[in-house]
């Protein structure tokens, strides 16, 4: 009941989504396998490392197929406050899942990985920056993500931390926009994370950000309460938890909680 | 105003008609009247007064009238050329219009990049004549002025066209340069045209954000008009997003409702007239 606009757009992720999974009916954990469709929310950030996943869950589980939506994890949130319908939800950081936890929609989620603030530049580094530090040099365009997401916390944190005062040129709402600023050369610098940087495989360059205090973003999943599927959303949690999602993350870039 | 009474000829407005104009009222009216239902009120007085939020509402203002000028220097000789002059491509031109209106803005501010961007087609051109547009207001103007450009174009255009070109042929005949027959005839005629698609363009500056975050970039001060700053909040603050919407809302109500007393009737006559 927090507002209508939530609600609206809600609405019409949840046609969407029961426009696909049609054949979900009435299979309510009445016997050990379940199929149909899973419907798995996640944090831009998993994007890569989720979808490699999918393709193992779906080869080791005939008949299912999972349905992944990634968006920032507020909206993810909110959405799942507001009632859609999914099955698993993993945010890239705890205190957005504590959120829906408090709202009494999913109860004790797991860390599964964590990440790191990475600075990445164009691949020919127009601004020739060597260290996070020069990102405080006079002229440098760099971009991050608004405070208030997860990724533009970790930025503020870092920036305050080695005393970087310059502001960024934009405040893009979630990560990938920062790195497409970079990518397309618009921004001499970005504050991302190493998975992005990872993803964007040479396209950008990255620059050490020196550990400094509160360095890590934590990612909890979790399976919701309204969970349609609640047999393969816990499946998909141990998956994901398993050393087969353990090496798929490692890969993408994420660490170890 | 053109007061036009259902006078005892035409008869009574029928249902056929009453009916689905009723439903499209409801229809415009419902979300807004929800939205207003959803608003937290009293935090409306805070955010009227928070610095990032009258940083925004300022920059939505200059923005949106800097591209509305902008589209006016530019559009009025356009539709001119589309309505009045024969010429190869004439076609392919007016298409090329509609093109940023059915383009969805985000794809649009792509396209602005790879024109104007740093290492766009024109970056460099740009740059060594010192100008840069990402990451500044007048980025913003230019990603307004790109999508507000076909509105008010084709306001104009048909307009143009419905106004009798016969009074053009007059004045010519009389001695009139063409110069001075647009200036003193075609324009005083097309003047409600203008007129309404100026409304219409300023009205699509003020709502638009996906070209802009795309192409200038989203920072409190520079970049980040109210379209934006409600986008930035919905992230992370609902309820200060839907006070920000109202804000928005309110404002340009408050502004249209002005117009419509002096010129938007005005103008609505003019073209319906054609």
């Amino acid at each position: 009941m927090k507002n209508r606009l939530a609600v609206a757009l809600l609405a019409l992720a949840a046609t969407s989504v029961a426009g696909c999974g049609g054949s979900d009916s009435g299979s309510k954990a009445t016997g050990k396998t379940e199929t149909g469709t899973l419907n798995v929310l996640a944090a831009s950030s998993l994007t890569e490392s989720f979808t490699e996943l999918k393709k193992q869950f779906e080869s080791d589980h005939p008949g299912v197929t999972v349905k992944l939506a990634f968006d920032s994890s507020a909206t993810l949130a909110e959405q799942v406050d507001q009632g859609a319908p999914a099955d698993v939800l993993a945010t890239a950081d705890a205190a957005t899942m504590q959120t829906v936890v408090d709202a009494g929609n999913a109860s004790t989620p797991t860390d599964f990985a964590t990440n790191k603030l990475a600075m990445v530049v164009p691949a020919d580094n127009p601004a020739h920056l060597s260290s996070f530090a020069d990102l405080g040099k006079p002229g440098v365009a760099y971009v991050a993500c608004v405070p208030t997401a997860p990724c533009g916390k970790l930025a503020r944190t870092q920036l305050d931390a080695h005393h970087v005062t310059a502001k960024p040129k934009s405040e893009e709402v979630d990560v990938k926009a920062v790195l497409a600023k970079v990518e397309a050369g618009e921004a001499d610098a970005g504050l991302v994370y190493v998975t992005d940087a990872v993803a964007a495989g040479t396209k950008v360059t990255s620059i050490d950000v020196p550990a400094s205090g509160d360095t890590l973003n934590v990612y909890p999943i979790a399976v919701l309460k309204n969970a349609v599927k609640p047999t393969l959303a816990q499946e998909w949690v141990d998956l994901v938890l398993s050393s087969q999602g353990r090496q798929v993350l490692t890969t993408a870039g994420f660490g170890t909680p | 105003m053109t007061p036009r009474r259902d006078g005892p000829a035409l008869g009574r407005a029928p249902l056929a008609l009453l009916v689905p104009a009723a439903l499209a009222v409801l229809f415009l009216l419902l979300p807004l009247v929800a939205l207003l239902a959803r608003t937290p009120w009293g935090r409306l007085g805070d955010e009227l007064t928070s610095r990032p939020v009258l940083d925004a509402l300022r920059l939505t203002v200059e923005t949106s009238l800097a591209s509305t000028l902008v589209v006016l220097v530019v559009g009025i000789p356009l539709a001119w050329l589309l309505a009045r002059v024969e010429f190869p491509g004439r076609s392919l031109a007016r298409a090329l219009v509609i093109v940023p209106l059915v383009l969805p803005p985000v794809v649009g501010g792509v396209a602005l990049l790879s024109a104007f961007g740093r290492v766009g087609l024109l970056g460099p051109a740009l740059r060594s004549a010192g100008i840069t547009l990402p990451f500044t207001t007048a980025g913003v103007v230019v990603a307004h002025a790109f999508v507000s450009l076909p509105f008010f174009v084709l306001a104009v255009e048909g307009a143009l066209r419905a106004s009798d070109e016969e009074y053009d042929v007059v004045a010519a005949s009389l001695g009139a340069s063409r110069l001075t027959v647009f200036l003193r005839v075609t324009l005083p005629l097309a003047w409600p045209g203008v007129l309404a698609g100026l409304v219409l363009a300023w009205a699509r500056s003020l709502g638009e954000f996906g070209a802009t975050i795309t192409f200038a970039g989203n920072y409190q001060g520079t970049t980040r008009t109210m379209p934006s700053a409600i986008y930035t909040a919905l992230q992370s603050d609902q309820d200060a997003a839907i006070v920000l919407a109202v804000i928005l809302l309110l404002f340009c109500v408050a502004v249209l409702a002005l117009l419509r007393e002096r010129w938007f009737d005005q103008a609505m006559a003019g073209t319906v007239r054609g």
